[in-house]
This record gives structure tokens, sequence and C-alpha cells, in this order.
């Protein structure tokens, strides 16, 4: 097959079937070179970045939300075309018609928008109310099939997060294939898709896919009919740089249109916009400062988006993030860098624009990175504690070359595996309820197995690990009977049918379960073996607390005797998972990580045998406990780099915050040294890293002092967050932690 | 073979080239002014075998990178010299590259067979003249003179260290001695002014100790810049 508009273009099978890899093999250029041929801001990039800063001021003012539009359901065509500054833009499109305007989207669940509108002062319209009333959203189609024992674990807090209330999210769809080929011939090959399953048997398997595809194929045609709406027809495909990221960049902004999932991911854009960026700048058509302009002008966009949240929703997950990650760099298959000149365009928008937490910017590390990116990412990192880093190497393997980061951690083929996001579950909790025996002291509430409270002068190692064993046992299948619900229902009434038409119709699901408080649980049975643990005995004959003599290791100081419980306390648990059958037959994985819920799990979990007192927070995902380690800061990341990937093949995130002292003298030792630490940490196996290089007194002036402060972005678990956006209490969480810090 | 250490950093970022693994030996003969590390002036600390450091360090290797490596500070390394050695030895077996932080202040035969299987030495000089040598480490400069002179007999790969005291040695006539110094020893191949950090008044605090610079400002950036300028000036 052939088209105009791909003229220049290597030909490959990818003209065949969609294939955006092979596009991208075919025709990418590797770069190897340093950043020197970066070009800076534009003035109308500098006029347009004012405007969206007043805004950004103006939704602070107002509480943190700017509007709100209860009147409309949010869809692809429900709003009229919004800009910022329509002369000025170069890539167009808002999810709603005004920016920062926040549309209100009830498939997921009613209650939850009608919460999040009283919360921000408005209320839900009549109409929309009325169209609900016969309409069954998500929530409610969840809530009918949750069993008393899915209520109660969801009660007690030992399980949290789950996405039940609103749009789940961490589905990444191949925005790319629109620019690429055009919605025609995406519509024309899902047809073919539904042709092809009349010839078999219709039972329910092939009857709900028949269905979802005619819903994609109907949204394929909305996504046009957004498009022109905004003077573009996005039929065919996109002939140059600035049309490829307006095709893309529409096909994503139909996805938050459709869907108000927690995380909203971009995939990996940047190398392939680099193909259309070099053809223009061949044909002289585009320069340096042109092709910077076009990526900042879509960066630009994707700052803006927002989705309306209750505020439990942002003591979850804090900052009012998107997590719309864009995976960056990264080896391929054949051995070159999928590293381009617009990778590092990507990165540079961190100046361009100023440092920021969206879109969240991700690096897929490689030891056999070039080594001038590698510097590049370090001095970004240095300077705008804005990006994170994954390990290319342990995820090539499974996920191939063409594979981009869902929310945090999340890896996936893009447009051929999707996941059914499992938020997690509280393990330091569930020591505590096994220990009491099914009671849980926090809420008050039974749950589980009844069996005797533990007690006596000292908790014995082997009797709690029997017992533990029971309750991982009992919650893993309630885990996964609680999941399948989900994503049964968020299938049934809230189907991402833009995101789903821009994957293989034949999809790998993945079942993504999480686990808090791992570096507690694995601290409490190290205190439990290797020292004394005294249950202490409350008034109502459970424990309430514990008091610990004596030493213990713990985990975070690259020691074995700990790490290792922390180690296979995750296989244990993903081996129980996949013990119950999952919904469409997704594979369970497993993360480790938190997003800010940390401090949320920590102040709905008692005192635990490590020592941590009731309420206090856990450390965020992976990360060892605040100011456990004793011998610096990699063997931390030692410690957490024995995490198994393939025990938790959904990610194991860990935060590093270091000053920029300890680092080195100067920016170039700097630069060096963290690099080396990367190079270390990855060679080690470990999955992901958040990097910060500040001191804690910057934190704790930017607490004191918001308004100085109004763009300090640092990372936290798995994203990155205006650090004036956390509450008081996330913010103060922030600075206890542990700030490697050599003296 | 055991000595006695005080602790472990396992990302010593600015100990020596690269990433290193620094070992902090407890026991120091001086009393230095300005010292960040009074909590290791005593001897005792952990018993702790060479081998046992050395296992340790192997776990950090990923992250030496070309460059990096095990540094010994302290305390001062060269009173225990022949524990320094072991482990320097032990190191050397397994290609890990070896810095010793030292201020220089002892010179013997157990201290020669030290520097046999150091890769690298930062000499931490802290003033330019014996007076002030006197006065506020105690010991005597031409000891550390001695050292240095040692070193360029020996050909040994050094740095020269000196941290930067507000009213002390920030004076434009230190910096020309040092500069001098330096260029008559061609074993020097780099040379770091670091500014004096107030972070361990804290650990005088600990001690029950009196910081005896307590009342001495941090040199501005903008000073060790000029200071760093004059260094390398003609």
């Amino acid at each position: 097959m052939e088209h105009v508009n791909w003229n220049g273009f290597r030909s490959g099978v990818w003209q065949e079937t969609i294939d955006v890899r092979d596009f991208i093999q075919k025709n990418y250029k590797e770069y190897l070179g340093d950043s020197t041929f970066l070009a800076g801001p534009t003035d109308r990039t500098r006029d347009l970045m004012k405007k969206v800063r007043d805004l950004f001021k103006l939704e602070q003012q107002f509480g943190g939300v700017l509007d709100i539009d209860t009147a409309t359901v949010s869809s692809l065509t429900s709003y009229s075309p919004g800009y910022i500054d329509k002369e000025n833009e170069l890539i167009v499109g808002l999810q709603t018609n005004r920016p920062l305007k926040r549309g209100v989207n009830p498939f997921g669940g009613m209650r939850m928008v009608r919460q999040a509108c009283e919360a921000y002062g408005y209320k839900v319209s009549d109409k929309i109310e009325n169209e609900f009333q016969y309409r069954t959203t998500h929530n409610t189609g969840v809530f009918r099939a949750y069993t008393d024992e899915m209520r109660l674990a969801r009660r007690s807090h030992v399980i949290t997060g789950l996405p039940d209330a609103y749009g789940r999210g961490r589905i990444i769809g191949d925005y790319r294939r629109v620019a690429l080929y055009g919605i025609d011939r995406l519509i024309e090959e899902k047809k073919k898709d539904k042709k092809n399953l009349e010839d078999g048997n219709f039972y329910t398997e092939t009857i709900r896919l028949d269905e979802e595809l005619s819903q994609q194929i109907t949204f394929l045609g909305l996504m046009k009919e957004m498009a022109a709406m905004y003077g573009f027809d996005i039929s065919e495909p996109a002939k140059d740089a600035k049309e490829a990221i307006q095709w893309t960049y529409f096909a994503y902004l139909a996805a938050i249109k459709e869907q108000n999932g927690a995380a909203m991911s971009l995939g990996r854009v940047s190398t392939f916009f680099d193909i259309y960026i070099e053809r223009d700048i061949e044909k002289g058509v585009l320069d340096e400062a042109g092709a910077q302009e076009l990526i900042d002008d879509f960066v630009i966009k994707l700052r803006m988006a927002r989705h309306l949240r209750t505020p439990e929703y942002n003591e979850l997950f804090g900052g009012d993030p998107m997590w719309i990650t864009e995976s960056v760099g990264g080896m391929g298959e054949d051995g070159r860098t999928l590293v381009s000149k617009s990778s590092y365009r990507m990165l540079n928008t961190l100046y361009t624009l100023g440092s920021s937490p969206e879109p969240n910017l991700t690096v897929l590390w490689s030891h056999k990175l070039p080594e001038n990116f590698k510097k590049f990412c370090a001095k970004v990192s240095i300077d705008t504690d804005s990006i994170q880093y994954e390990n290319d190497d342990v995820m090539r393997p499974d996920y191939g070359d063409d594979y981009a980061i869902a929310c945090c951690v999340s890896a996936m083929k893009i447009g051929k595996q999707m996941q059914f996001f499992g938020a997690r579950c509280n393990l330091a909790k569930l020591l505590l309820i096994a220990i009491n025996g099914g009671y849980d002291t926090t809420s008050g509430i039974h749950i589980g197995p009844q069996m005797p409270v533990m007690t006596g002068e000292k908790l014995d190692y082997e009797a709690v690990k029997e017992r533990f064993d029971i309750y991982i046992e009992w919650l893993a299948k309630l885990y996964v009977n609680t999941m399948n619900v989900i994503h049964y229902m968020h299938d049934k009434y809230a189907y991402e049918k833009s995101q789903m038409a821009l994957h293989d119709t034949d999809v790998h699901r993945f079942m993504a379960f999480g686990i808090a408080g791992l570096s507690v649980v694995a601290d409490s049975l190290s205190a439990i073996k290797f020292a004394n643990v005294k249950p202490c005995i409350n008034a109502d004959g459970f424990v309430g607390g514990f008091e610990t003599s004596g030493e213990f290791p713990k985990f975070g100081n690259d020691d074995d005797r700990v790490d290792l419980i922390a180690k296979e306390m995750t296989h244990q648990f993903i081996e129980e998972l996949r013990k119950s059958k999952t919904y469409r037959d997704a594979e369970h994985t497993l993360s480790i990580l938190t997003i800010t819920s940390n401090v949320m799990y920590g102040k709905n979990t008692g005192a635990t045998p490590d020592g941590r007192s009731a309420g206090a927070a856990f450390a965020p995902g992976a990360n060892p406990m605040h100011n456990r380690e004793e011998n610096g800061a990699l063997a931390s990341l030692n410690s957490v780099a024995k995490l198994s990937y393939e025990d938790c093949r959904d990610g194991i995130s860990n935060t590093f915050s270091v000053t920029p002292d300890t680092l080195g003298h100067d920016d170039e030792e700097r630069v060096d040294n963290l690099v080396a630490v990367l190079d270390g940490y990855f060679l080690k196996n470990a999955h992901h890293i958040n990097v910060n290089v500040l001191n804690r007194q910057t934190l704790v002036d930017a607490y004191n002092n918001p308004e100085l402060y109004p763009n300090l972005t640092i990372r936290v678990s798995g994203y990155a967050v205006n650090f004036h956006k956390l509450s008081r209490e996330q913010q103060r969480e922030v600075i206890s932690r542990t700030f490697h810090e050599a003296m | 073979m055991t000595g006695q250490i005080h602790s472990i950093q396992t990302l010593g970022a600015t100990d020596g080239p690269g990433v290193r693994f620094t070992i902090f030996t407890s026991g120091c003969p001086l009393r230095c002014a300005c010292c960040h590390n009074p909590d290791t002036w005593e001897q005792g600390g952990t018993e702790t075998d060479a081998s046992e450091l050395i296992k340790k360090a192997e776990r950090y290797r990923e992250y030496f990178g070309d460059t990096g490596g095990i540094t010994v500070s302290g305390g001062e390394p060269l009173m225990q010299a022949g524990f320094v050695t072991e482990i320097f030895k032990l190191a050397k077996e397994k290609g890990i590259n070896t810095c010793l932080d030292t201020s220089g202040c002892v010179l013997n035969d157990e201290v020669k067979a030290l520097l046999e299987v150091t890769d690298l030495v930062m000499l931490d000089i802290k003033y330019t003249t014996a007076e002030d040598y006197r006065k506020y480490v105690g010991c005597e400069f031409s000891l550390v003179l001695e050292f240095l002179e040692y070193l360029q007999r020996a050909g040994k790969r050094t740095w020269i260290r000196q941290v930067i005291i507000p009213g002390l040695n920030d004076n434009e006539d230190n910096i020309v001695r040092l500069r001098d110094l330096i260029r008559s020893n061609s074993v020097v191949e780099k040379a770091e002014l670091l500014p004096f950090k107030k972070l361990c008044e804290v650990k005088y605090e600990n001690l029950g100790l009196e910081f005896p610079l307590k009342d001495t400002p941090e040199p501005k950036p903008q000073q060790m810049a000029e200071l760093r300028v004059k260094l390398n000036s003609n």
C-alpha cells in the first residue's frame, strides 16, 4: 500500500498491516551526539507559556479547580473547540471549550462526580442527573456485584484505591497510529477484524468482542468529527511533522475526553515524531527552532490536561496528576539506541517551558545508552527533579523495543497489551490482622479467617509466618475476585472505546495487583525473627501495639537477612494471586508502588513490630523506611535492587533523594556521579528510580513560603508533582523522608 | 586482619574520582579546628575484618564504572596503616581502584608499604604555614611537606585538597603558597578547594564538644570561585 503522505519514508510491512514499530525501525535516525544542537523557546512559545502560567496561577487562586462544566457530559464532540490563544497555537485542542475548565465524566460513577462538584462549590446539572438516573455506571455495576467480604475489605482499607468509582486508566492507546495511517485506514482494519468474527461460533467472548469492535469503529469516527470541529481532516495520514503531532494529539485528546482514568499515559512518541521532523528538516521546511517549537506546543497542551477529582482521591494521589507518561530513549532489539534528537527535544521542554510534573517524562535506561544522552538526562535531573528512570535492559526481553510505561512503572507493548489496573493491598495491615486472628483494630472490623489472637511474651517467627501465610492466601483470592468484578463492570459500562480502537483487536491483558507497606512488613518480620517482639494486649483483648527490644536488620542496608524477607514476600504474594482465575484470562502482575497513598495507608494502620507507631506514614513504593539506613545511599539502592522484576512485572518503584553536595563538588562531578549511580543500580537489575537532587531545606522553605516556589517540582513515588499541590500532610511526609547526605 | 572502623559510606561521591565505597577508620592524632568528623577522633569504633570490608565493597562494583573504587578516609587512616594496607591489597587483587584520604602527618615504613598499594593519594593540606599548622591542627607542617616530598619521589598520583575557612586561610597569600607547592610537585594532578561547611556542628553537640569555628561563616560561592581562579592563574 502506498500513500502520497508517506513519500520519503522507507517501505516495510508497516504499510500492509498496522505496525508502528516497523515504521519506526525502518525510518528513525539514532542520535549519538550531545545536546548542543538544541534550540531555546521562540518568542511565540514564551508568550503562550506566560498565558499558561497565568492560568495556572488563577487555577490555584480558585482552590485548585478553575471551572467545571456541570451541564455537559464529557465526550469527544460534546464541547465546542477550546483554545488558549487561537492565533498563536501550533497544536490545538482542549478537553473542554475553555482552558483548565474541567468536564464531568459520570460513566465511571455518578457519586464521585457529584462529590467532586460539591467540593468545589458546584452542583451537577439536573440534565445530567436525569440522564444518568436511567443509566448504569461502572460504579453502580460494581456495587451490585460486590460481596459482603469485598465491601469489608474496602471499608477496612486492607485493599484500597480500587478503581470502582471512576475510570480505571492505565491503558495506553497507540495514538501514533492516527498520524501514521489516518482514521479511515484504522476503521477499515477494524471492520475487517469484525468481519472475521462472523465465521466463528458466537458465544460470550465473541459477542462481547463484536460489540466492542462496533463501539471502537464508532469512536474512530467521532475522533474524525472532533478534529473536524477544529478544522482538521484526520482521515488520511499526516503529511508533515506538524500534522503528525497534531493527529497524535487529537487521538490522545479523544482518550482524555472520553475517559477519566487515574493514569492516562501517552506512550512513546518522541522518536516517532522525530522521523517526521527529520523529513521536514531535510526538505528544508523546518529548522531546529521550529522543531522545538512544535514539541513545546504539544507539551503545553499536555500540561493543560485535567480531570475532576474528589478531595478523597487527592488524599491518595496528591498533586492533581494525570500520569501523561512519555517514555524516552531505550535501546532497540537490533542494538541501535532509540534515542533520537527528539528524545533530547522532549527533555528540553523542561528548560524551554520550565520544570513540570507533566508530562511524566520517563527515561528508559540501559547501560548501552549513548554516554552523551546519559549525561544530558543526569543534568536535567539535577536541574529540574522532573524525570524518572526505568530499566530498559530488564523490560526489553519481556516487552520488546516498542513498549511504554503506563502510569509510573507499568510496562506494556504499545497497542498490543493493556492492563486492568488494581490499586494495592496493605500488607502491613494484613500482618496485624493475622496477628489479631482476623480483626482490624484500626477500623474495628472482623475480617478474614477468624482465629485466636497471638499473645505471649515474645512472638515466634515461625508461628507468625505460618499465620501470615493463611491470611495472604485468603487476601490474594479476595483481591483477584474483587478485581474481576471491577473490570467486568468497567468493560460493560465504561469501556475505553477510543483507546481500545488504537490497540490490536487481539490484545494481551494484564491484571495489575499491588502491595503497599513492603518495607514495614519486611522490617516487622525481621524484628520478630532477630529481636524480641512482645505483643501488647489492649482492653478489648487484641494486640494494639508491640514492645520491641534488641537489634534487628532493617531493609535498606544491603543486608540479605532482611532484604530476602522482602523479596520472598513479593514472590509469595504473586504466586498466591496466580492461583485465582482472572477476568478475561488476564496475566497476573504485581507492583510495589504507592504514589502518595503511603501516607493514607499508614494513617489507617496500627503500630507495627518494626517500631513504627500507629498512623505513621509508610515509606513510598519499595523504599526502605525513613531514616533506618546506616550505610548510605547505595546500600539502600542495593536492597531495593534485590526485589525481582520477574515477581513484580508491574514495576518496583523507588524514590531517591540526594543533596547536591553529596553527589559531587560541582555540576560536572554531579552529572558523572549520577550517571554512575544509575548505571550501577540498573546493572544490579533494579527496575525504577525517581531522582531528586535537592536540599531538604528547600522543601522546608517551600512548605513555609509556598508562594515563593510556584514551580518547585519533585519526584515522589512513580510520578512528579508540584510541591505546593500536595496536602500539608503529604508535604510533611516528603520532608521527613531520607535525604541521602554524606557528611 | 582487623582494624577499627567508624562507618561506611556506600555513596562516596566526593571522596576521590567517581563513585566510591568509603571506609572511615577510627582514631586521629590531629584536632583540626575545621574537622567535620570529630566522632572519628577517638580510637575505638567497630573491629572489622579487612576481607569482610572487601566483600561488602564488591557489592558496589557496578557503581564504580571506570573511575570509582574504594576510598579509606577517617579518622586518620595512617594510624592503622597495616590494616589499610591489607584492605588495599585485597582490593587490588579484585581489580578495585584504591584511594587514600589523609592528612599526611605520618611517614614510616608501614605507611610507605601502604602507599605501594595505593592508586591515588588525596592529601589534605590544611594550611600553608607552620604557624597555622601548630595553631589550628596540632602537628608540624614539615611532616606534611615531607609526606608530599615522598609522594613526589615515589611518583604517586596525588590530589591536593584544602578546606577554605573564612578568616583563616581564605587569603591570597595562602592560595599563592598552595599554588607554588602544587607546581613544584609534578605528581599533583588536581587541587580541590572545598568550602568550609557547618553541617558537622550537630556532631560536636552530640559529643558534648565545643565547635571551635561555630562563629565562622561558610565561604560564599563567589569567593570560592575567585580563589579557584587564583589557584589556577599564573
